[in-house]
């Protein structure tokens, strides 16, 4: 385990804190995926990379949006738009669960004045197809990370098993900080000679997209938008083996950025309340059908351990 | 004798798993050994969100030798015999022995096995019991394709004698068994060796973990209820969370919180259900103020700062959640005041159901039709009922039972009062949904009773009417559930109703008659059917041949003058018989037995549940007294002479008995009997009094034994002959006002 370190003193260290302890343990430190997603494991180096053969280790922010949880910023805990710590290992080492716990103790939660534990929580995403048993880490009876053992993603079992941590960075780093409202988290340095909280670059732009989220967004076009998704994701998939020179080439990540739009669309118009119960579910399907045809692809590709 | 002790260490098992998991694995591996030909003298199974444990002591260190003959097939019978055999006993052709049997010579198979030693047994059945654990949910990790739990770090089994303690030689895939374990995982980090299993449990506490989650509760309750006692508060008892708690540490340390004032002003539910729910947090009550007041929290483990670093970490979660819970209630309390109950309804309309049966808005509007109907029966005013059906469901639209689904009802009570209903009507909200479970209270208020009932025969006639019936074991909308509450309400609060006549009741005819007519018909003769439907109410209500057999076949005559009548009324005798194949079940656990209920069942008025119970209730009592049985047999023999008669002779003896052709006292004694009795029977029967009645009954058995043992029925004479036939039939006619004896047995 990690050696007793100062606490940190603000958001940003927080997370580079962990990106150092990541990197220490031998993880790609990668970068967001360039998309809107609703949560971490939608990065194609956790859904895609999860499946196959091949050892993956990958460590990443990844900007989550949900659009139903906008409160106009003045929730201290939601936000519509805010940031995961996402960490996958394949295959998941024996000792995950003490990697985990040392990265807790490198942004500053000491073991031995703490709390933690780990309480049954089972993971499951109707609209990726994919479902693993874990828990929900608990520190002093918050709620800071999910821990998941990925069993199946989109419909295809995970040979080897990969092992992903997700952390909740604002709720984790409020707790870490002291802060009782997410607006006031010191986002750089507080000493810093511009010092910036989390309200300062945050605040605004959750007002304007909880306005828009709510009530603006045109619903017609994001049908249409849906639609669009849901029919290129398919014609790329169907799309001939062989490219133009010969080439063969699956072009499953194409065809996934589509399904990750998909979704994201799907969230947007849940939000402003225009899917039914009933329709609710068809949606999700629907998602799910093309989480699952990108996994198909993938598995067929180099990268999800085809010869 | 050596002892036996196994421990399966993995990462953090599901509190709610861990007892059934080591029941399970004393069950597997107890029962294993015991087929291998071992006993043992005791077995102590234990859990921690670590570990499996068993413990076996005086474990028998061989099994015994077997040896085994078996017959086979004859030399003579067919090659594909023999083979059978061979497969059957594994062994092969030379090795079988023929012998000289009484048809010849056949084949015999002696199977001799070994005694073999205790470790190679245990070994073999650890080994098949881990690889086949019946996990609710289990999982593979890392490169491997064991399932397990959650992943499965290291084995420990140990037979110890008076040598000293053997590893158990084990391997499942990567794992070996070995003679080592870990304590607590922060107190006490890195892996240590045992003997046997009383050095395990003393090395465990030392490595700060309580092996036995029953010492693990009693902690936990000591040390709670004497914090809170010392500060003159008290633990609100709870068992299930207290067994779960329990199951989430090893070392547990007892953290006695107070709650901000702030938040004390939320019910009571409201602060319990958060805390736990979302902390497994034991809600404590202030007894001078009824209040709760503050809670406790289990930690894992001790601190230097004993716990206040950890305190004040659960503090700040509970504010924050208690913050969210103070959002919803206040909100809510605003749009009550706002828009009334009615208007916190009306989101119902886009709330689906259940998609062949509306919208839940749709169903309130049903369940407030027959609220109106049921409540002269129940004793509520109509008005009342209907108003509390109208709101009932109100609250599944707040933002309190969004979040807190199991406080439904109960906010529908606090925001109903605070919206300015009174007179029972929230009450009503609340105890509508009631009884639940076996255990669960009978509403008694009148508007409540309404309410409950017409929710129930709601769901149920809903249901039926889309052919969404329970089968065997599965019941996903609780229909069973439904009716068991229909049952226990119309019993408990004594409600005379036809159960018949509230199935059919409703707006614009029953929905059995509108979901048939929208099955049958064309969308453009639906509105023309429908209002037919409701004209026609008089014309469908069933009439019944005389006897309804209910439970097995129903049997309906009427002037049914198109399908739709008839597929509602046939689906109406269905679901009575579903209420009876329930009530069958729910006497039967107080004591009634089957063939009695089936004795009233065969009885008009079947569907008045109360009438039928009480009915059996008499029956039942009547057939425990000494009387009961004797004139049963001689109900049976007369019924039976009768019968027996009737068929030869073509004609029905039911006229005429006359006295003067009697010629015994006995038959005269018995006339006289059933005379007496029927001028007391018959007004007991129309007044419902099943207890004079039966002790009516109970009258006849001396004369009715006497005649029998004086009179030969079946007279050489004709006339006498008749008039004794008719003389019986007065027996079974007197009797069968009360009950249908025939179908008792014995």
């Amino acid at each position: 385990m990690a050696s007793k370190a100062a606490a940190p003193r603000s958001f940003q260290e927080i997370i580079l804190r962990l990106m150092t302890y990541w990197s220490a343990k031998g993880c790609a430190v990668l970068q967001p995926y360039d998309m809107e997603v609703g949560a971490g494991t939608f990065h194609p180096a956790t859904t895609l990379r999860a499946l196959g053969s091949r050892p993956w280790a990958a460590a990443y922010v990844q900007p989550s949006r949900r659009p139903t949880d906008g409160r106009y910023g003045e929730n201290p805990n939601r936000l519509q738009h805010y940031y995961q710590y996402q960490v996958l290992i394949k295959p998941s080492p024996p000792d995950l669960q003490a990697l985990y716990l040392g990265s807790l103790q490198a942004i500053g939660i000491d073991a031995d004045l703490h709390d933690i534990r780990f309480v049954e929580d089972d993971w499951e995403s109707p609209t990726l197809g994919a479902w693993g048993l874990g828990w929900e880490v608990w520190c002093d009876g918050m709620e800071v990370s999910q821990f998941t053992y990925f069993q199946q993603v989109g419909g295809h079992d995970c040979r080897p098993v990969a092992g992903e941590l997700t952390y909740g960075l604002e709720r984790l780093a409020m707790y870490v900080l002291g802060v009782d409202h997410v607006m006031d988290m010191p986002f750089n340095d507080p000493d810093a000679p511009i010092p910036l909280k989390y309200g300062d670059i945050f605040r605004q732009t959750e007002q304007e997209y909880s306005r828009w989220n709510f009530d603006q967004a045109d619903t017609a076009m994001l049908l249409q938008h849906f639609q669009d998704a849901e029919a290129e994701c398919a014609r790329i998939l169907n799309a001939p083996g062989l490219d133009k020179a010969g080439r063969l080439i699956v072009m499953a990540h194409p065809a996934y950025d589509q399904c990750i739009k998909a979704s994201h669309l799907f969230n947007l118009l849940d939000a402003r309340g225009v899917i039914s119960v009933t329709e609710r579910q068809a949606y999700i399907g629907r998602v799910r059908a093309l989480a699952k045809a990108c996994a198909d692809a993938f598995v067929l590709t180099e990268a999800g351990g085809a010869a | 004798m050596p002892d036996l002790l196994i421990e399966l260490f993995s990462e953090e098992i599901p509190a709610r798993m861990q007892a059934r998991a080591a029941a399970d694995l004393k069950k597997l591996v107890t029962d294993g050994l015991v087929e291998a030909g071992l006993t043992y003298a005791g077995a102590g199974a234990f859990s921690t969100p670590r570990r499996l444990v068993l413990s076996l002591e005086g474990l028998t260190a061989h099994s015994q030798a077997l040896r085994e003959e078996r017959k086979g097939p004859a030399a003579t019978a067919p090659e594909a015999a023999l083979q059978g055999f061979l497969r059957s006993t594994g062994l092969a052709r030379e090795q079988l022995e023929l012998r000289d049997d009484k048809k010849g010579q056949v084949w015999f198979a002696v199977i001799e096995k070994p005694g073999r030693a205790a470790a190679a047994i245990v070994a073999e059945v650890l080994e098949a019991t881990i690889r086949n654990f019946p996990w609710p949910k289990s999982m593979r990790w890392g490169t491997g394709s064991l399932r397990w739990v959650r992943p499965l770090h290291s084995i420990l089994c140990l037979l110890t004698d008076e040598h000293g303690p053997q590893v158990v030689p084990l391997s499942v895939d990567h794992l070996n068994a070995g003679a080592t374990t870990e304590g607590h995982r922060f107190m006490s980090p890195g892996r240590f060796a045992v003997t046997g299993f009383d050095d395990y449990a003393a090395k465990l506490k030392r490595a700060h973990v309580i092996l036995d989650p029953a010492a693990r509760e009693a902690q936990i309750w000591h040390d709670a209820t004497t914090q809170a006692f010392a500060r003159g508060l008290e633990v609100v008892p709870d068992a299930g969370l207290l067994a779960e708690v329990a199951g989430l540490v090893e070392w547990p340390v007892v953290l006695l919180g107070a709650i901000a004032p702030g938040f004390l002003d939320l019910p009571p539910e409201v602060l319990q259900t958060s805390m736990r729910t979302h902390q497994k947090f034991f809600s404590v009550k202030n007894p001078k103020t009824g209040r709760i007041e503050g809670f406790v929290t289990v930690a894992n483990r001790e601190t230097a700062d004993h716990g206040a670093t950890i305190l004040a970490g659960n503090n700040k979660v509970l504010s924050a959640r208690l913050s969210d819970a103070k959002f919803f209630w206040e909100n809510d309390l605003r749009t009550v005041h706002a828009v009334g109950m009615e208007g916190m309804a009306a989101g119902l309309a886009h709330v689906t159901f259940h998609n062949k049966l509306g919208s839940q808005a749709d169903r309130v509007a049903r369940i407030e039709a027959l609220a109106r109907e049921i409540a002269p029966l129940v004793g509520a005013a109509p008005d009342l009922a209907a108003e509390a059906a109208r709101i009932c469901k109100a609250d599944l639209q707040s933002a309190m039972v969004a979040e807190f689904p199991e406080l439904q009802g109960l906010m529908g009570r606090y925001y109903a009062t605070a919206a300015g209903h009174d007179d029972g009507v929230p009450e009503a909200c609340e105890m509508h949904w009631k009884p639940l479970g076996a255990a669960d209270d009978v509403p008694t208020d009148p508007v409540s009773v309404a309410v409950a009932l017409a929710d129930k025969i709601d769901t149920l006639t809903g249901f039926w009417a889309i052919d969404e019936k329970p089968t065997g074991s599965k019941d996903p909308f609780a229909l069973r559930r439904a009716a068991l509450g229909v049952i226990r309400l119309v019993l408990g609060n004594g409600v005379r109703a036809s159960l018949i006549k509230a199935m059919n009741t409703g707006e614009k005819g029953h929905i059995f008659h509108r979901v048939a007519v929208k099955e049958r018909e064309k969308q453009d003769v639906l509105d023309a059917l429908e209002v037919n439907v409701g004209a026609r109410e008089e014309i469908t209500t069933i009439r019944r041949t005389a006897t309804v057999e209910t439970g097995t076949r129903v049997l309906v005559s009427g002037s049914f003058d198109d399908g739709t009548a008839l597929h509602a009324s046939t689906q109406v005798l269905d679901l009575l018989a579903f209420f009876h194949d329930r009530l069958k079940v729910f006497l039967k656990d107080q004591g009634i037995r089957h063939d009695v209920i089936d004795a009233c069942l065969a009885m008009p008025g079947n569907d008045d549940l109360t009438l039928l119970v009480k009915r059996a209730q008499s029956l039942a009592a009547f057939l425990k007294t000494e009387d009961g049985p004797n004139l049963l047999q001689g109900f049976k023999r007369a019924n039976a002479l009768l019968s027996q008669a009737e068929a030869k002779d073509g004609v029905e003896y039911s006229y005429g008995a006359d006295p003067k052709f009697a010629e015994t006292d006995e038959e005269r004694a018995l006339f006289t009997a059933l005379d007496q009795a029927e001028a007391v029977l018959t007004p007991a029967m129309k007044t419902e009094d099943f207890a004079a009645a039966m002790a009516a009954m109970a009258t006849l058995r001396a004369p009715v034994d006497a005649f029998f043992e004086a009179v030969q029925v079946n007279s050489d004479n004709p006339i006498t002959r008749r008039n004794r036939l008719n003389l019986l039939h007065r027996i079974r006619s007197l009797c069968a006002q009360v009950a249908d004896l025939t179908k008792i047995e014995g």
